[in-house]
């Protein structure tokens, strides 16, 4: 029904104008199926066998998909194989999806991709896509309508050329407690405008040490409304125009399609690029990314949520199976099933043709599949077991999956989270420990640490794998005995396989994406430990609260801001210092000092003030560093009007002294300094100047301070009134700080009268 | 020279549209605090002749340069009820107080902001006014989130930290689950505090300065963790009227799904609740309400536009024909004009040929002949003299204008005396003080 309204407003766009995009509008809908996840978080079963072949509730995943592309109104798939595509090729060469009317399917085979931006440069590179397409996993379930979702893509296309994408999500709040959605994955938060529903930001893979999110403040700027979502989960469906085919190939680094295209689009403003969402509420959608989420859609399934893609109902590729209503709870049955009297079979529990059951088993929550002997005595509780699995009597499997051709020996137990590859044999009473995972293959050595790696790594992963598959699956039996031998202890007796070690992560993150549900002790100490975030981050809040400030980073980067400032002028001073003394040194005219301190001034923005500082700063230094003359008592060559008030210990002649080589400077370089007097406010500053150094720097002149105040004044360096200003304007301060207008306080006074006999 | 709250919007002081609004919600115990004794001398002896006999008022004064947080904690032992409404003096609104208080109540929140949409009127022009305006950013005051049902304030950015980039606590958003943010809304300063929250933050935090800027973000930032309630002897006593109040929320309410607050309050498992929360609700004023608080220059001349505008409902006077108010006592000579939205106050006299359009003229001026005023405000005893034009410019009491004065975008200051003949455009006149 899309399709027609669609072409019916197509047919009508195309009577006024037959232009490109309502050729494109004609095109028939067109999709990407990615048979490969580029991850490695089903491994160990995905080295041996392609992630969209896995059965789900005993059916192939990517049957899931297909079915529900053809459903959808999709045309034609391209199923983009990699990892394993002889596999994925083979299965659909011998299902029904290549006889389909209407619907095409068309594998795309690739050896050398190691990411799904890869893959799409490769499509693009091919030309099969003419029109919006679906871009979608091979590994995702869902019953949605597209109808309504493209119509929006496309009039949001029509209207704006930039809008290249419509994502699919879901709403599904996170447990706060681990967070993490249902399906295992990240806790996902984004930022959408309520109103054309753009998606303005984008955070998976959230970085827990970061309490905060942050808006860029032109994004609000922008949007005057914002909806911050923290209970969406995406559905990993996304309607896409052709171009994101070609910015794909613009972007060559671009890998991943959240991580890497996504944020990339976002934070790109050049192009204006724009992703839009499209919200569903009833329908089902999920992908199956993680042991988690495989274990929550199945249940999904076999609870009908993802209705008409049930077991009961006959989609391609399944038999249907008749229900059995026990209770309120449905149960798939075969007819075929030989199951003892006394075996009990639980609610939401699939069994599939030819499976044994022994007497008193009890299976419950569990999906077994095809062909398999289960003995007595054997308990099995929210387990997937595969198809042609062997279970002898008294096993217990509680929350694990066991692939095809296993083979349990009586009583062996497998703890919650256990996934044993194919054809993996446990030995007698052997207990597998939890969240172990075995397989007849080893652990692939490359291992990095770096998840941003896991491309290459899964490359890797695939390179071995096709070496080994041969021998594997020629000499089967050979190799079962070889390692047996080797890895006897590891399996118990007559165990075959290899147990891996748990790597990156470690057994930290196992349990949030394993089958078993989460333990109760990690429930406790993960809110505990919430607490205790929550704890830190108000504490630090009370901290800054009382200090006074409003928040802390506006406070931290106020700080920045001051510290920068002082760095700066720390530097100018040093600047103009070497400047200084460099022209004493090499006699260098005053005019050129003046031109070269403003030419400093003007790089480091300083204003004239603090020029004259600094170079009266240089000039006092210079002053303490030159040597010591043999002059003594040159004291009275500026006879003071007035009693000095020499308090410090200071020997009197090297004050003497001092006191006339800052007068020979200053004599010398008056006009250096005048140049940078221009007013009262620069010659206050000169004085304050004095005064920090006395205090700090140059204590030497902290009694001569009076007397230099004089030069400066005999010199006309300093106007009466700059002084007379600073003297008030120090009448307020601190005891401590009034130091030195006391010491000149003769001085002042004389200046004071001074001024008032001129009036 | 003037208190802010007795600047004549409409011919009546600003503080009148607060004091009627509050009034008409029946709140009559009121606590007018006035920064510095002059002013408090004389809005008190406003108020006094005013509203003696309606409403119940004491005047508090407090030393300037307290802040609004500083003056609450000056007349704390002044308050006595279990929910405190704070509102500004300059707040010149149609939304009925008593609508945020019943959000207050309804949701036993600890506070509730009042929030309106940012004002439509050239306040982005606003600057002129100097150090007392406090606007941010042209149309944006405030970062305002809260949860899907707009009845949560979860985030409140104001000042300084709009320049800064976002950032939103996740732990919130954990709780919460979706946020909208709004750069579009503004805290109008109506607040309404549960007391004994108010005292003991204030006591608690001696540092705050301000309501908006300290006291409501200090409160939205710990609602999760709440510290208020945890010492002191009055807290078991309080939870348990929390209780009882929220039963009684509850059958009121009729809410069947309990708010994020008491759904995160419960902790994982259901049971008892483990952590202590509080909540922070908004009151958002709807788009038909007419709320601006008069906080510069611009904003004076628009609310005085508005209200003998389009919020003309709230000047309390009935409108002529013309849509304008001319008191009967007023004289215009010939051929005068006044036109829509304006005001002629009681005993003006206008000269021949004067024309009047959109503006506010107060008590007793004296107008000459060919004068025009537009879009402006005169108080009350001005003089201005023939030949005058006035535009968009606010002549305060007692100014006198001489003959053929020009001016545009000015502000008059008290008595000043503008010398015929002279011409201004955008600058402020006052008597120099000192």
């Amino acid at each position: 029904m899309g399709a027609q309204k669609k072409r019916a407003a197509a047919a009508a766009a195309a009577a006024r104008v037959s232009e490109d995009p309502d050729d494109l509008a004609r095109q028939p809908l067109q999709a990407i199926l990615l048979a490969d996840s580029f991850t490695t978080k089903f491994r160990p079963i995905t080295l041996e066998r392609p992630k969209v072949l896995l059965p789900l509730v005993n059916v192939p995943m990517i049957n899931y998909t297909l079915a529900w592309l053809e459903a959808a109104g999709v045309a034609e798939v391209f199923v983009f194989c990699c990892a394993h595509s002889k596999q994925v090729i083979d299965y659909l060469e011998n299902s029904e999806w290549f006889s389909q009317p209407n619907f095409t399917v068309k594998t795309i085979e690739s050896h050398n991709i190691i990411s799904a931006g890869d893959a799409l440069r490769l499509i693009y590179e091919q030309n099969v896509i003419h029109g919006d397409f679906v871009l979608i996993s091979g590994d995702t379930v869902s019953n949605m309508s597209l109808t309504q979702a493209l119509q929006e893509h496309k009039e949001r296309k029509k209207k704006d050329n930039n809008a290249v994408m419509t994502m699919i999500i879901k709403k599904s709040k996170p447990s706060p407690i681990t967070r993490q959605s249902r399906l295992g994955t990240d806790e996902l938060f984004m930022a959408i405008d309520p109103n054309t529903k753009q998606l303005l930001y984008y955070e998976d893979k959230a970085d827990h040490s970061k309490g905060t999110i942050c808006l860029d403040k032109m994004l609000l700027a922008e949007n005057p409304s914002i909806s911050l979502h923290n209970d969406k989960q995406d559905c990993y469906i996304d309607i896409c125009s052709p171009e994101v085919l070609s910015l794909f190939t613009d972007n060559f680094d671009y890998q991943h399609l959240r991580r890497h295209f996504v944020k990339g689009l976002l934070l790109d403003d050049i192009m204006g690029y724009k992703i839009f969402t499209h919200e569903i509420h009833s329908s089902y959608a999920a992908r199956i990314d993680n042991y988690r989420s495989y274990d929550i859609v199945s249940k999904d399934i076999i609870q009908r949520w993802t209705y008409p893609y049930v077991p009961d109902v006959k989609f391609c590729g399944n038999r249907a199976t008749k229900l059995e209503r026990r209770g309120i709870c449905f149960t798939a049955f075969n007819s075929e099933i030989e199951q003892s009297r006394s075996a009990q079979v639980g609610s939401f529990t699939v069994i599939g043709y030819g499976t044994k059951i022994g007497s008193n088993s009890k299976i419950s929550d569990s999906v077994i599949g095809e062909g398999c002997t289960i003995g007595s005595n054997v308990l099995i509780e929210g387990s997937y077991i595969w198809d042609n699995v062997i279970i002898e009597d008294g096993c217990e499997l509680r929350h694990v999956i066991v692939c095809d051709g296993v083979i349990m020996k009586a009583g062996a137990v497998l703890k919650p989270g256990v996934v044993l590859s194919f054809k993996v044999v446990i030995g007698e009473r052997f207990v597998v420990p939890a969240y172990s995972k075995v397989s007849l293959l080893q652990q692939p050595t490359v291992h990095d640490s770096d998840e941003e790696l896991e491309y290459a790594d899964n490359s890797s992963g695939t390179v071995e794998f096709s070496s080994i598959q041969g021998t594997a699956d020629q000499s089967n039996g050979e190799m079962t005995s070889e390692s047996s031998e080797a890895h006897k202890p590891k399996l118990g007796t007559g165990g075959v396989g290899y147990i891996w070690s748990i790597c990156e992560g470690g057994q930290e993150e196992e349990w949030r994406h394993s089958v078993a549900p989460i333990p109760e002790d990690k429930l406790t100490e993960l809110s505990e430990a919430m607490d205790d975030d929550q704890e830190l981050v108000t504490q630090d809040r009370t901290a800054l609260s009382t200090s006074g400030e409003l928040i802390s980073d506006s406070n931290a980067s106020e700080g920045d801001d001051n510290e920068d400032s002082k760095d700066d002028s720390v530097y100018f001073e040093k600047e103009v210092e070497a400047t200084f003394l460099r022209a004493v040194e090499e006699n260098v005219k005053v005019d050129h000092v003046i031109l070269e301190v403003n030419s400093l001034r003007l790089s480091y923005n300083m204003t004239s003030a603090d020029c004259a500082g600094a170079v009266f700063y240089s000039m006092m230094k210079l002053a303490i560093k030159t040597p010591h003359s043999s002059a003594i008592g040159l004291l009275t060559l500026y006879p003071s009007p007035f009693s000095m008030v020499a308090s410090n210990a200071y020997p009197i002649y090297l004050s003497g002294e001092l006191q006339q080589n800052t007068a020979n400077i200053i004599t010398t370089w008056q006009k250096l300094l005048k140049s940078y007097l221009l007013e009262i406010d620069e010659e206050i500053e000169i004085i304050l100047k004095f005064e920090e150094m006395c205090l700090e720097s140059a204590k030497e002149f902290s009694p001569l301070f009076a007397r230099i105040l004089h030069i400066l004044y005999d010199k006309d360096i300093l106007q009466e009134d700059a002084i007379l200003r600073w003297a008030d304007e120090k009448e307020g301060a601190d005891e401590s700080d009034k130091v030195f207008v006391r010491q000149s306080e003769k001085f002042i006074q004389w200046l004071r009268e001074a001024s008032e006999e001129e009036d | 020279e003037v208190p802010k709250a007795l600047l004549p919007v409409a011919n009546r002081p600003v503080l009148s549209y607060v004091l009627e609004q509050l009034e008409l919600s029946n709140i009559k115990d009121l606590i007018v605090v006035v920064e510095g004794a002059d002013a408090a001398l004389r809005v008190g002896g406003w108020i006094s002749a005013a509203y003696v006999d309606r409403l119940h008022v004491e005047v508090a004064t407090v030393p300037e340069d307290v802040g609004t947080a500083g003056a609450l904690r000056a007349i704390a032992h002044h308050l006595t009820a279990k929910d405190v409404l704070v509102v500004s003096g300059d707040l010149v609104s149609d939304v009925p107080p008593g609508a945020v208080t019943a959000a207050h109540r309804r949701h036993d929140a600890v506070v509730t902001a009042m929030i309106c949409s940012v004002p439509v009127s050239g306040l982005s022009e606003a600057g002129s006014s100097g150090a007392k305006d406090k606007t941010k950013k042209p149309g944006r005051y405030n970062i305002i989130g809260m949860d899907p049902t707009k009845q949560f304030l979860l985030h409140i950015a104001t000042g300084a930290e709009l320049e800064k980039d976002t950032r939103i606590r996740k732990s919130i958003l954990r709780a919460v689950g979706q946020m909208d943010i709004r750069a579009d809304l503004m805290d109008a300063h109506m607040y309404a505090f549960n007391r004994s929250v108010l005292q003991e933050v204030l006591d608690q935090k001696d540092k705050f300065q301000s309501l908006k800027q300290d006291v409501l973000p200090y409160l939205v930032r710990s609602q999760l963790k709440s510290e208020i309630l945890i010492n002191g002897a009055p807290q078991g006593q309080q939870a348990k009227e929390n209780g009882n109040d929220k039963v009684s929320y509850r059958i009121l309410a009729n809410a069947s799904t309990p708010s994020f607050h008491e759904l995160y309050a419960l902790g994982p498992n259901g049971s008892a609740p483990v952590r202590r929360t509080h909540k922070c609700c908004v009151y958002i004023a709807s788009n038909s309400k007419y709320c601006v608080r008069l906080n510069s220059i611009q904003a004076f001349m628009d609310i005085n536009r508005d209200v003998i505008g389009e919020a003309n409902h709230l000047s309390g006077y009935n409108f002529s024909a013309q849509n304008n108010i001319i008191h009967p006592s007023a004289e215009l000579g010939s051929k005068t004009t006044v036109g829509p939205h304006c005001m002629l106050g009681e005993g003006s006299q206008m000269g021949d040929k004067c024309s009047v359009k959109r503006s506010v003229i107060g008590r007793h001026c004296r107008i000459g002949s060919n004068v025009k005023v537009v879009n402006s405000v005169v108080m009350n005893h001005v003089t201005i003299g023939d030949g005058c034009s006035i535009q968009g410019s606010v002549i305060c009491s007692n100014a006198q204008l001489q003959e053929r004065v020009a001016l545009k975008d000015c502000q008059v200051g008290q008595g000043y005396v503008v010398s015929a003949g002279c011409e201004y455009k955008g600058e402020s006149l006052a008597r120099k003080e000192k």
